[in-house]
């Protein structure tokens, strides 16, 4: 029998007992749909993160207290005080050719208020470079310069959320006091909105002030201690440039001797990239795992369904032997009706999982991305499962004694 | 003439067929040792009482069962030897049946189920399509291309089942107790296709218990357990023609 024609017999076989195939294919439909769904939300949250980072621009450097011990395990960072805003000067007035901008970071979770309105959010201590560095733009007002930072000068740049919050009906924000941690702020600016990031959270729920007037004012400290400090390089090409020279500028600062561990981590966007992939690629694994799981469930489905209908059919296989089917036409058959199964069961699993990503994206601005090769591997395991899981039932159908089955009621 | 004919030459030559089931530690010998030669162009039919051994030796001359002992050429072939699947192809090539209860594969038209022979061996849909509708049009279910077995009477579907047993041009054709599900006047009707295929020059090999049917074929061979018992040429030969257009008559 030509391959034509047993597909003809099996899709016949099979639309015989519409329901029966429909609750066979049912644990392929759900496996595939799973997969196809969840890889193309992991893909298309992977791809969000790569052009998140790709955004950060790709002369980003990070510059954090605290040493790298050898494998890799940060000793007390953080903790240590040893970045400060001396280094800083120091790294922006000698390193000008590899340097474009460089921002000190220090973070406090504040109480904000307007009015009878309040809102808890992050406010980051930091300078005018800092909008440079991440190439934030103003949506109204304008930055606080290097006096309002020298003076801690009670000034601040709201977020477009911050802003929707404190001022839910009000249209005029600029010069308006609000209070952060008790201390009376002018807001100054509104940064244009940038929406969620990959991660969902909020990029908007933030508040800049100068640098000083969150370590003096809020954090109430007269340290000199930056937690972090973003750097841009001139060029994608300057970043080694500016890491070596900060490196050394910061080693012979600190006076650490040619073999001593730095007190310092910088990262750049390549290093921050493949934590990222990382982290993507355990969750593809999970996900591998389980879609597996879940086609094998699918797979002994079929069979179940494939043992009772070959019993069911002892009849008709002891007739088609009759007519001159060898033992090799009915496994043939059998197994055909199985990967028929499981492929239409895979196709229907296809559409469902692209209907779910579409509907995520839609509805909860999720990013998602169909790719081809994972549904074309994907439908080749249902496929490869339908083989598994037909064969035994196939087998046995092939290897019935033609005049029992003829016999059989 | 019709290419499957071959009279005078043995289509059927069996020499101490013996079969004997085992259940547990029980054997019973459904057939004691049957020499029987069947010329190319023969009308028999085979007779004898229920448990005799009609359908044991008629599953072994049909290669569907394999003897315990004693030989069968088929055509001059000894299937003896022959495997599973090298049945299967002979069954395929040579050998058409008839069952008494149809054996139709049910929700299926009457098209496909002629067609079915021929999916075993390799010929394209088109010829298959063509030869079964012809095959049908000669038991005269020319109307009935795409009526299911649950669409049609008990006769019709046993036209139906002659039709798909010729379809591949068959040396032989076998038939166990094919009028045993029909009234009267279709079995008549039945065993006047059977009369006309031999005419034809089809060998034609029938079980029946029933002496007016088996007055229909030119030879009647008897069986007693296991055991032939007699062998006897038809001397009065019913002729399905004749009988039809008497009942017409009367
Ligand atoms: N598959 C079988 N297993 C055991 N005994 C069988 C089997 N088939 C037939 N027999 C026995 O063989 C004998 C002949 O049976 P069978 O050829 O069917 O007789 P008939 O068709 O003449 O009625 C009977 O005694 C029957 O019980
Ligand atoms: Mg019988």
């Amino acid at each position: 029998m030509n391959l034509l024609a047993s597909l003809r017999t099996a899709l016949r076989a099979l639309r015989k007992n519409k329901l029966r195939s429909l609750l066979a294919m049912l644990g392929i439909v759900i496996a595939v749909g799973a997969v196809v769904a969840t890889v193309a939300i992991g893909q298309g949250a992977q791809a969000k993160v790569a052009a998140q980072m790709a955004s950060l621009g790709s002369n980003l450097l990070m510059i954090v207290p605290g040493s790298i011990a050898a494998h890799g395990v940060a000793t007390g960072a953080g903790a240590t005080q040893n970045l400060n805003r001396e280094d800083l000067t120091a790294i922006e007035r000698e390193l000008t050719t590899s340097v474009a901008a460089i921002a000190p970071i220090n973070r406090t979770g504040a109480q904000v208020v307007y009015g009878d309105q309040n809102w808890f959010t992050q406010v980051q201590g930091t300078t005018a470079a800092y909008l440079q560095v991440r190439g934030w733009a103003l949506a109204q007002g304008e930055p606080f310069g290097r006096e309002e930072d020298a003076a801690a000068a009670k000034v601040c740049i709201l977020g477009k959320t911050v802003v929707d919050k404190l001022f839910p009906d009000e249209e005029h924000v600029l010069g308006e006091q609000i209070r952060v941690k008790h201390v009376p702020c002018k807001v100054i600016g509104v940064l244009a909105a940038k929406g969620q990031s990959s991660w969902g959270q909020d990029q908007d729920d933030v508040i800049l002030m100068p640098w000083s007037t969150v370590v003096r004012r809020l954090v109430g400290t007269q340290s000199d201690a930056v937690s972090t400090m973003m750097v841009s390089a001139r060029s994608p090409e300057a970043v080694d440039d500016a890491q070596r020279e900060i490196t050394s500028l910061l080693r012979q600062r600190h006076h650490l001797s040619e073999t001593a561990e730095p007190d310092f981590q910088i990262r750049n966007l390549a290093e921050m990239q493949n934590a990222a992939k990382e982290n993507t690629n355990t969750i593809a694994i999970l996900l591998g795992s389980v879609a597996l799981i879940s086609l094998i469930v699918g797979a002994i489905g079929i069979a179940n369904v494939m043992l009772v209908s070959v019993t069911e059919r002892t009849r008709e296989i002891g007739i088609r032997m009759a007519v001159g089917a060898r033992g090799r036409d009915v496994l043939f058959q059998f197994l055909t009706e199985a990967v028929v199964l499981a492929s239409v069961g895979g196709v229907i699993g296809l559409l469902l999982g692209a209907g779910i990503s579409r509907w995520m994206a839609s509805r909860f601005d999720w990013p998602t991305l169909l790719s081809p090769p994972v549904m074309a591997a994907t439908m080749l395991l249902a496929g490869f499962a339908g083989v598994v899981a037909g064969f035994y039932p196939a087998l046995r159908a092939s290897r019935l004694d033609p005049i029992e089955a003829l016999r059989f009621e | 003439m019709d290419p499957s004919s071959n009279s005078g030459a043995p289509v059927v030559e069996t020499r101490d067929l013996v079969k004997i089931y085992r259940m547990g530690d029980v054997e019973v010998q459904a057939l004691g040792g049957v020499s029987l030669t069947i010329q190319g162009g023969e009308f028999a039919a085979v007779m004898g009482a229920s448990g005799s051994g009609k359908s044991t030796f008629m599953n072994l001359v049909g290669c569907l069962d394999k003897p315990t002992r004693g030989s069968y050429l088929l055509n001059g072939q000894d299937v003896g030897g022959l495997s599973r699947d090298q049945l299967a192809r002979v069954r395929g090539r040579q050998i058409g049946f008839v069952f008494q209860g149809f054996n139709l594969l049910p929700r299926t038209n009457a098209l496909e189920n002629v067609e079915l022979p021929m999916l075993y061996q390799g010929i394209a849909a088109r010829d298959r399509h063509q030869r079964a509708a012809e095959a049908l049009e000669r038991v005269g279910l020319g109307d009935r291309l795409h009526h299911t077995p649950a669409q049609l009477s008990g006769g019709q579907q046993q036209r139906v089942a002659i039709a798909r047993a010729l379809v591949n041009r068959p040396t032989l054709l076998l038939a166990d107790e094919p009028t045993g599900n029909l009234d009267s006047r279709t079995s008549v009707e039945v065993m006047g296709i059977f009369q006309e295929l031999n005419e034809q020059g089809l060998t034609v090999l029938l079980v029946t218990h029933e002496a007016d049917i088996a007055d229909h074929a030119k030879r009647i061979v008897v069986f007693k357990d296991g055991l032939l018992l007699e062998d006897r040429p038809v001397t009065r030969r019913r002729l399905s023609r004749e009988e039809l257009v008497e009942e017409a008559r009367a």
